[in-house]
């Protein structure tokens, strides 16, 4: 008995780290905004939205899969830009909840534009990822879970070594460092701005195809933002390793908090044990656990 | 001589209430070593953002007059087209990026004159043969280098723009003596070897005069004096009133 109630709790906990990949997603987004400009987008919920949808209704109107693809890209870059010249440029040098304030509205924009545009209808996606379960050791995978994680990672690792070895990464980190030494040293923030609102973007993109797969694209998918926020208390808003592992432990603890804790409760303690579990974070490690400390010498 | 900086008449403020300039007179010639000297709170920082139009990004402006870089407004650029056009500030505080490596933070310099791989490579050899110790320390985070060391990152940083303005708020802040000796005499190689025009603002006047060829004090936001450094150094009226009395 005792080995098959272990199996059991690995595999809630697997199926919990596996959806928190797909928090960590949506986390990322936020990272990447708020690490060079110290802006909180609460838009990105928003832009996975837009990105889904514009997707979706492309492939809907017969643009094949990748045509799709690079459209949505292109689309999304057009907004980082104009979000940057419309939004950030007129509000530069003003307070962060100032800005905090315009993404809000800026949310609310984009959701609008997304179904004046394409409607307000529940679209179906499929990627053509199977969903079929699998057995590893006696546990049940899903195939798509893995995917999913796999595409995560690999979106990961492409950041990582795009701020460590490029060039326009090292401005992105001297940007997220010293704003205003970096407009003294030459670097055009606004170009700077402009490209991570549209990574923002890419990354939203990403995130909204496998959320949009799983829960189908619809209005409430701008609502993952909600699963987000918990992610970067517990992580750090400024860390992407933060938001990747924090991602994992808020998914694990919800599944096995549901499972285990929930029927003391009455159950459904899922959807807001990682907020009870964020506001522990905020009162013990304000920074998350990840967030930047000052690299100073005393 | 060309001039090269001109203020004409300048007065500033932030936030529209706070003034900090008011008619500020100011020529700097193409190939000299100007200090700008004056008590805490004259005015010397705000003069030098101005120069490189970064007021407006600490909410500031220019109110009144004009000032002429290279015969044009600098409030027509923005400050990234400032460091294209050869006008680089090293600001108060040094203030390098101080999770980023000593070498990273040389490069941002020349990616803000959108200098090339190779022009990297040639501006880093000549940062670490004008500041030797740099060299050692290059994959240390600059955050956890001493403040001369990270003085010398802040002017490498500058350097690697390839400027003929070099503009530099107080780079010899809490510094020891010798760290100071040694920054001057490689500010002033500079000056002589290459031509380097260079502005550079200062409460140690003391070493400040001792190698600058001219210099501006300034009081409460006015420029008061200007003159050929030797001739300010040797009064001592000037050293009572305006410098903070005695000096060494």
């Amino acid at each position: 008995m005792a080995w098959f109630e272990l199996l059991f709790a690995a595999e809630v906990a697997l199926g919990g780290l596996l959806s928190g990949v797909m928090y960590a997603l949506v986390a990322i987004g936020f990272v990447l905004i708020y690490k060079t400009s110290g802006v909180l987008n609460f838009a990105q919920g928003s832009m996975v939205l837009f990105a889904a949808l514009t997707f979706v209704s492309l492939v809907e109107r017969g643009v094949p899969f990748w045509g799709a693809v690079a459209a949505t890209l292109a689309v999304m870059t057009a907004l980082g830009f104009a979000i940057e010249r419309t939004v950030l440029r007129p509000l530069a040098n003003r307070s962060p909840m100032t800005l905090f304030m315009a993404t809000l509205g800026l949310s609310y924009v984009i959701e609008g534009a997304a179904q004046l545009i394409w409607g307000t209808q529940v679209h179906r996606l499929d990627l053509g990822i199977s969903n079929a379960p699998f057995q590893v050791w006696g546990l049940y995978l899903s195939t798509f879970d893995l995917v999913a994680a796999g595409i995560a990672a690999a979106m990961v690792a492409a950041l990582t070594a795009f701020f460590r070895f490029t060039h326009t990464g090292l401005a992105f980190r001297a940007v997220a460092d010293d704003q205003f030494a970096a407009l003294a040293v030459g670097l055009r923030l606004g170009r700077i701005w402009g490209t991570v609102w549209t990574a923002a973007g890419v990354v939203a993109l990403v995130a909204g195809l496998l959320w949009g797969a799983r829960l189908g694209v619809q209005f409430s998918l701008s609502l993952i933002v909600l699963k987000a926020l918990p992610v970067l208390v517990l992580g750090g808003f400024d860390s992407i390793l933060g938001a990747i592992v924090a991602g994992l432990v808020i998914g694990a603890t919800e599944k096995l908090a549901e499972v285990y804790i929930g029927p003391f409760f009455g159950g459904g303690i899922e959807g807001w044990f990682a907020y009870a579990v964020a506001l522990v974070v905020l009162l013990l490690r304000p920074s998350g656990l990840f967030g930047q400390k000052i690299v100073e010498r005393y | 001589m060309s001039v090269l900086l001109e203020f004409r008449d300048v007065s500033a403020s932030y936030n529209g209430a706070i003034a900090a300039l008011h008619g500020v007179n100011l020529t700097l010639h193409d190939g000299e070593f100007a200090a700008l000297l004056g008590a805490n709170g004259a005015g010397k920082t705000t003069l030098l953002k101005a120069a490189s139009n970064l007021l407006p990004a600490e909410r500031g402006r220019i109110t009144k007059g004009q000032i002429l870089f290279d015969g044009q407004d600098v409030t027509a650029h923005d400050p990234a087209d400032h460091v294209r056009r050869g006008l680089v500030p090293v600001l108060e505080g040094r203030r390098c990026f101080k999770t980023l490596s000593i070498e990273e933070n040389l490069i941002t310099g020349a990616l803000g004159k959108g200098l090339g791989r190779s022009a990297i490579a040639d501006g880093l050899e000549q940062i670490y043969d004008l500041f030797p110790r740099l060299k050692e320390r290059r994959k240390v985070a600059a955050g956890l280098t001493s403040g001369g060391e990270q003085q010398m990152a802040a002017i490498g940083r500058g350097l690697m723009a390839r400027p003929r303005l070099f503009v530099l708020d107080e780079p010899s802040m809490g510094l020891a003596p010798l760290v100071v000796a040694e920054i001057f005499a490689a500010l002033s190689r500079l000056n002589r070897d290459t031509g380097l025009t260079l502005l550079v603002a200062e409460q140690n006047s003391a070493v400040a005069l001792r190698h600058a060829q001219h210099a501006t004090v300034i009081e409460n936001g006015r420029s008061v004096l200007q003159g050929r450094a030797v001739d300010l150094a040797a009064r001592h009226d000037i050293r009572d009133s305006y410098l903070g009395g005695a000096v060494v």
